[in-house]
């Protein structure tokens, strides 16, 4: 068994059984960290694929902000956790059930499952000899998928600026600064002189 | 050797797994996204499997389009999440009722 084999073995047993651990721990910040190594052994699986970019960016993007994002979200909520995995066990039979049949299917479809006639000439993107595979994913996607790649930039605008309409509030009990209202005081309107009498106050 | 089967059946397992995971935490959205996430990391590996062995980097270019439409999906599902924790004070997914659907 060759070091690729030994290597594929490991990052997939790790990613399946950290893919399991999230589902079934009972902290939703150890979910988190189980996903992050999920997404590493992963991005493993594609190195050992030839497909660098791809793993660096699952390493950068995923582990490195969605990963994060769910681990500031997880740990910002006050949200009692034990309570929610009340009835746990009420949907573990019908969850096995529909996993197992799902499995059975999928190997229903591994077995009897072919590549069609001519499917290497059907190819979109033959992959370039004597290229890296960054140089290459570069070459395709600022050509061919041009307005693709725009359109998933857009997307990702249109994202931000929903989570930041979302979740932006404006509390009325908080004390504010309000320049316009600032430069627009004048004396007259801020000022009150008082005539007080020696020894009285107000 | 390791083949393409391989790969496969690695990405059927973590598919699986997170469609487990949804009726798993039925309550929790947050392990609900997070089993979303791991469902659209096995199509990933589905499709940077079969964009390697057949020699074909369509695979990989939609690849990276899956990652931002599921990074987008993330911050959009965690902000709506957010949003509702502040009104309702719970994030069970039986709470969610406002619209009576």
């Amino acid at each position: 068994m060759g070091i690729t084999a030994v290597a594929f073995y490991l990052f997939a047993l790790v990613s399946v059984v950290s893919g399991l651990m999230v589902v079934i721990s009972r902290n939703p910040v150890h979910s988190v960290l189980w996903l992050v190594l999920a997404f590493f052994s992963s991005a493993g699986l594609f190195v050992l694929l030839g497909a660098e970019f791809v793993a660096m960016l699952l390493v950068i993007v995923y582990m490195g902000a969605v990963a994060v994002l769910f681990l500031f979200v997880v740990m910002m909520l006050d949200v009692d956790f034990a309570e929610l995995r009340g009835q746990l066990a009420q949907y573990l039979p019908l969850g096995l059930l529909i996993g197992v049949i799902l499995l059975m299917e999928l190997g229903l479809v591994f077995s009897q499952w072919s590549f069609a006639p001519g499917h290497v000439a059907a190819r979109a993107a033959v992959t370039p000899e004597g290229v890296t595979n960054t140089a290459a994913l570069g070459q395709l996607i600022y050509t061919r998928y041009i307005y693709l790649f725009q359109a998933s930039g857009l997307i990702l605008l249109v994202a931000m600026i929903g989570a930041i309409v979302l979740t932006m509030r404006h509390r009325t009990n908080i004390k504010r600064q309000d320049i316009l209202e600032q430069i627009y005081r004048d004396p007259a309107a801020s000022m009150d002189l008082k005539d007080v009498k020696p020894g009285q106050g107000l | 050797m390791i083949g393409l089967e391989h790969y496969l059946i690695v990405a059927a397992f973590l598919f699986v797994i997170g469609i487990f995971g949804i009726f798993l935490n039925r309550k929790n959205v947050i392990v609900i996204l997070m089993s979303i996430e791991l469902m659209l990391l096995a199509v990933n590996i589905n499709f940077v499997a079969f964009s390697s062995f057949l020699g074909d980097l369509a695979g990989q270019v939609f690849t990276l389009f899956i990652l931002t439409v599921a990074a987008a999906e993330a911050a959009i599902g965690l902000a709506i999440l957010v949003v509702f924790f502040r009104t309702r004070g719970t994030i069970a997914v039986d709470d969610a009722n406002v619209m009576k659907g």
